[in-house]
């Protein structure tokens, strides 16, 4: 059976591990990163608990063998603060309600954050139907939509009230 | 939860690659997505000795016309569904991306490896069956294009060699005046389908059918190109009542077993259903398509 040595950037921190082919990537990041905000809900790779951010993109870690990951960049729940700021994903999820148990919640951030950095606006019916991998028992997802509908308006606040860069702006302005 | 042991390899060609299965034969498998071997693996319903990532070969992840459209073995499904000429030219493609798994699952899951893992319940199947498409296999001893009406020959089982890898799906440029949909039933995102059905039809200058292609998922061990219904379309006008019996026949044609989703009568029933569904809606996409469909609900 083969033993393999990988490379993988966690949260901006380059993390070396030396990882049996049959590890799951769910497994590196909860037993040997210690990184135990992501989830393992099921057997089936239904509920999305586990979800993570692999080179930007949301995947289901239960589903992924370490090996696969080795030189990519993982993003994890522990990962989206900033110098002790909540990212404004963990802020809709607090301002709004959209947890109970907490149990699908780190899954279910790392999917929204994905989903706003590709479409900053999106309409309710898109915001449900990127959730639909993400399984929640308790709240019936309606606050979890209001939290990642507050996350996109913070971030587009944070968007407009970002330092304009270096160029002519004719009176009145343009934006 | 925890896979069996295997050894592990991820070439960086896709001859390497080739040559680990030549010799491996049975004992490997071969990994692209991973959402369908990798739960096997933890089931430990597959036990391999060596797994070979295809992940690493470039050269596998186009997408896009040349002649016809070609899908690399690397397209994720997330690609085929973003894509806005699959979704403009191949709306029964697009369709069918939507309904694989769910949006995270699809985001690593690839459109060979669907078509190639054979399961009756997967989507793409009924889907290239209905296109007329093309399997490309290729092994140590060269490459073959294989009709994806001969590649499906039993239950989750195919006309590949062991040693061999689908390394691309092509499909017939749309035909003028050419629609498709694809219609699935399923209890929730992410299960399989009940019953889903996959619709091709190109009308003549006319406006009667000249061709179609119909896919029944997971009604039979294999997906089931529906020919008597395709046939009773050929030449006529795709009138409401000619696609409700097109339906009919199709939902004649398939094979289903009762199971947790539903009865044989059931599930055969809603295939007529989400025929007569596809059907219409392969007709509305067919630009051009002269007389209106008649008494359409």
């Amino acid at each position: 059976m083969s033993v393999h040595q990988i490379r993988v950037t966690v949260n901006g921190v380059e993390r070396t591990a030396e990882v049996e082919a049959r590890l799951l990537l769910v497994h590196l990041i909860r037993e040997v990163f210690r990184l135990t905000g992501t989830h393992i809900g099921c057997d089936t790779t239904h509920c999305g608990a586990c979800t993570v951010l692999l080179d930007g993109r949301p995947v289901k870690s239960c589903t992924v063998l370490a090996v696969q990951a080795d030189g990519a960049e993982l993003l994890t729940v522990e990962g989206l603060a900033r110098d002790g700021a909540l990212h404004p994903v963990q802020e809709g999820f607090r301002e709004e309600h959209g947890l109970q148990c907490g149990f699908c919640t780190p899954g279910m951030m790392m999917t929204a954050v994905a989903l706003l950095e590709r479409n900053p606006n999106p309409t309710e019916p898109e915001i449900r139907e990127a959730i639909s991998g993400n399984l929640c028992r308790c709240t019936g997802y309606v606050n979890i939509v209001k939290a990642i509908q507050h996350a996109a308006l913070r971030l587009s606040e944070r968007a407009a009230e970002a330092p304009e860069p270096e160029t002519a702006v004719p009176a009145g302005g343009t934006r | 939860m925890i896979p069996g042991r295997f050894d592990y390899v991820a070439p960086s060609t896709l001859d390497e690659a080739l040559e680990v299965l030549a010799g491996e034969g049975e004992e490997a498998k071969v990994l692209t997505g991973g959402m369908s071997l990798i739960p096997l693996l933890k089931l430990r319903l597959a036990s391999p000795r060596v797994v070979v990532d295809l992940n690493r070969i470039p050269g596998l992840a186009h997408l896009g016309e040349n002649g016809e459209l070609r899908i690399g073995a690397l397209v994720r499904e997330s690609e085929l569904e973003a894509s806005p000429l699959v979704r403009a030219r191949y709306p029964l493609l697009h369709d069918a991306a939507r309904v694989v798994a769910d949006p995270v699952v699809r985001n690593r899951a690839t459109v060979c490896g669907n078509v190639a893992h054979a399961d009756p319940a997967n989507d793409h199947p009924a889907a290239m069956l209905a296109l007329r498409a093309t399997v490309v296999a290729r092994g140590v001893a060269g490459e073959r294009a294989i009709p994806v009406d001969d590649f499906f020959t039993g239950l989750f089982a195919t006309a590949l060699d062991p040693a061999e890898v689908v390394t691309e799906l092509r499909i017939p440029l749309p035909a003028p005046r050419s629609g498709g949909a694809y219609v699935k039933m399923e209890r929730k995102v992410g299960d399989f389908a009940t019953a889903a059905v996959a619709a091709q039809l190109a009308l003549a200058e006319d406006g009667t059918c000249v061709e179609a292609g119909i896919g029944l998922t997971n009604v039979g061990p294999t997906p089931i190109r529906a020919e008597r219904a395709e046939a009773y379309l050929r030449g006529k006008r795709p009138e409401e009542s000619v696609l409700r019996e097109a339906a009919r026949l199709a939902a004649a044609e398939a094979r289903p077993t009762e199971d947790r989703r539903g009865s044989a009568e059931y599930k055969r029933d809603l295939v007529r259903v989400l025929a007569t569904r596809a059907l219409r809606r392969a007709v509305q996409r067919a630009p051009g398509r002269g007389a209106a469909v008649v008494g359409q609900r």
